[in-house]
């Protein structure tokens, strides 16, 4: 999963782009320049808060892209875009939420774990949070697939997508009743302080938390995929379920195994989200639902890699739009930086064969 | 008794009917084939034997059981397994890696059984790091035969194993095929190239438009002049 593959195919995108050389290709590659000149510009006048922008931007990006591989497994395998996949997420940071309060489940189990508590209890309740959200948002995409996606297996593809947008809408009005309209504050269980010694490049606990949790996740993931045994089944199932069925492995319970990896990322990435922005709220699915499904279309969906290169770019153009563009102009420059990759390469950065090469293991 | 009955199986697409009433037998050790012209319903018959395609109706008896409603992935631990129309091999994969995926099921040592397809298709050991879809269509159809040989089936169905192949290699295919019935596993052979099918055939069917019209020794069927006309090409 690097990132200097991205940059080589996004370079040589814009190579082949200018062959081409139509005047939208030019203006294109003419706008593509100036953002990076302009970028450069900002890096050379101030390196530290360049850096620190960087790095937020390294930190969001991990977060959309625990989400992103969600939507791009699911792809994968059954080629849905599961439009309820950002709720799940939302889900997940209500879970953890609630586990922070002490009271899963309308009982007081023990006290608010709160930023004045011991630092023991803190990194205990936030992995006890991680833990419960991700088995929640895991069994929840299960559930999910059995009740609504299943029995429409074999109808037209569109009814599927439409029934997915439906449990999108179900998810967020549970979000509603459970937490109410408003912004729900986490507790600040994680230090805001800088890591770095000095103030020129801001690397904070907190980014070093997501970091910290994300990197394990995804080369569990990916050793998962490449070298165990239900890992084949799926990469199996996504590239033909005949075949797969054939030489004996369950497509159904490969599918639900799908939805269950998606729903645990999902729910790892709730809760990060939750102590990181210090918020939550019952449509946050939505948003970063968008971001994610982007990051992973950006990647070319169905690939794994590219979902994570897709994420990283994104949470990096995103923060540094924040800072060099404005917060407002934010979504625009990040669907404004799609729309290029996809004329220039439909399929996404990484994705060869987008529909037919299924979630192998990417290019990994 | 048969290893494989089939019993008046009706099998559907949607509404549209492709098989009406297919029977035949298997006897163990046998090689048996199903000629037919294109649309006859082979592939369904497979398909339905396999549980890819459940019969609506009919009985598919296999080692003294009824299998007919048995899921798809279960029919390996049965001891069917198949080389299906088209290939169908996991094309992202590596050529290790499908071979492995077609002892999906077991959980002892694959090495021998891995070398005895190196053994028949020692093409395939030269390749074995190679993602499949690259390998050329004669190198895919022994990987489709390979990777169903993995799971030491007592039955093998092999739907067109020809399909696409030189001359020079359709010959070594059908050898290799005589060589698998020889090491003991009974083989269903779909094949549109009827001519060679016949010569290595114990018995024949001739399938028209999803019904069994004709069943011989494979000698009686070579010599039949509808046959002759019909599937061997000759006027
Ligand atoms: N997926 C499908 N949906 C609808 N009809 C189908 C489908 N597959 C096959 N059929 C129909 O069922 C009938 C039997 O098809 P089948 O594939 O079994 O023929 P076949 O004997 O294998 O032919 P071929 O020699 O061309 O492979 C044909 O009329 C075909 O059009
Ligand atoms: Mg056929």
């Amino acid at each position: 999963m690097t990132t200097g593959d991205a940059t080589k195919t996004l370079s040589g995108a814009l190579l082949e782009g200018l062959r081409h050389s139509s005047w939208q290709s030019r203006l294109a590659v003419a706008v593509v320049a100036l953002m990076l000149a302009l970028l450069l510009v900002q890096a050379v006048q101030d390196p530290g808060q360049f850096t620190s922008q960087l790095l937020i931007g390294l930190t969001n990006g991990a977060i959309i892209a625990l989400i992103a591989l969600g939507y791009t497994l699911v792809y994968g395998i059954i080629e849905l875009i599961n439009f309820a996949h950002g709720d799940n997420f939302m889900i997940g940071s209500f879970v953890g939420l609630t586990v922070l309060s002490g009271t899963l489940f309308g009982l007081g189990l023990f006290a608010p774990i709160s930023g004045d508590s011991g630092t023991i209890i803190k990194v205990a309740g936030v992995l006890i949070a991680l833990v419960v959200a991700m088995a929640a948002c895991g069994l929840l995409n299960v559930g999910i697939e059995r009740i609504a996606y299943k029995p429409l297996r074999n109808s037209p593809r569109l009814a599927v997508l439409i029934t997915a947008i439906g449990m999108s809408f179900i998810l967020q009005n549970v979000g509603l009743v459970w937490k109410g309209p408003a912004q729900v504050p986490f507790p600040d269980l994680i230090s805001s302080a800088n890591i770095l010694p000095g103030d020129a490049i801001v690397f904070r606990w907190k980014d070093l938390f997501v970091l910290a949790v994300t990197i394990p996740l995804l080369v569990g993931l990916s050793y998962f995929i490449k070298n165990t045994k239900q890992g084949k089944a799926m990469r199996a199932v996504a590239q033909d379920k005949e075949a797969a069925a054939m030489v004996g492995i369950n497509v159904n319970r490969t599918i639900s195994v799908t939805f269950l990896l998606g729903g645990i990322l999902a729910g790892a990435s709730g809760v990060m989200y939750g102590l990181f922005n210090g918020i939550t709220v019952f449509n946050v699915g939505f948003t970063q639902g968008l971001y994610a499904f982007t990051a992973a279309v950006l990647g070319g969906i169905g690939n794994l890699s590219g979902a994570v290169v897709g994420g990283l770019l994104i949470g990096i153009i995103g923060s540094m739009a924040d800072q060099y563009v404005g917060v407002r102009w934010t979504s625009i420059v990040i669907f404004a930086v799609l729309v290029l990759v996809l004329v220039f390469r439909p399929t996404g950065l990484l994705g060869d064969r987008s529909a037919t090469q299924g979630g192998g293991s990417g290019r990994a | 008794m048969a290893l494989l009955e089939v019993e008046n199986i009706h099998s559907f697409y949607g509404h549209i009917q492709a098989l009406r009433g297919v029977s035949l037998t298997v006897e163990e050790g046998e090689v048996v084939t199903l000629i037919g012209s294109n649309g006859a319903g082979k592939t369904t018959t497979l398909r339905s034997i396999h549980g890819v395609l459940p019969p609506k109706q009919g009985r598919v008896v296999f080692d003294g059981e009824e299998i007919q409603g048995t899921p798809a992935h279960d029919m390996i631990s049965k001891g069917i397994a198949q080389s299906p129309e088209g290939r169908k091999i996991f094309s992202r994969m590596t050529v290790r890696e499908n071979l492995e995926m077609g002892a999906y099921h077991r959980t002892d040592d694959i090495r021998e059984d891995m070398d005895r397809v190196f053994d028949l298709f020692p093409r395939l050991k030269e390749r074995i790091k190679q993602e499949a879809g690259t390998m050329s269509g004669g190198e895919q159809q022994m990987l489709a035969i390979g990777r169903a040989l993995m799971s030491r089936p007592k039955l093998l169905l092999l739907d067109e194993p020809s399909m696409g192949l030189a001359p020079v290699l359709v010959e070594r295919i059908f050898q290799i095929i005589q060589e698998i019935n020889k090491q003991g596993t009974t083989i269903l052979l779909v094949e549109q190239n009827a001519n060679v099918a016949l010569e290595i055939a114990t018995r024949g069917y001739v399938l028209e438009t999803g019904a069994v019209v004709n069943s011989a020794p494979a000698e009686k069927l070579r010599q039949d002049p509808k046959v002759r006309e019909a599937y061997l090409g000759e006027i």
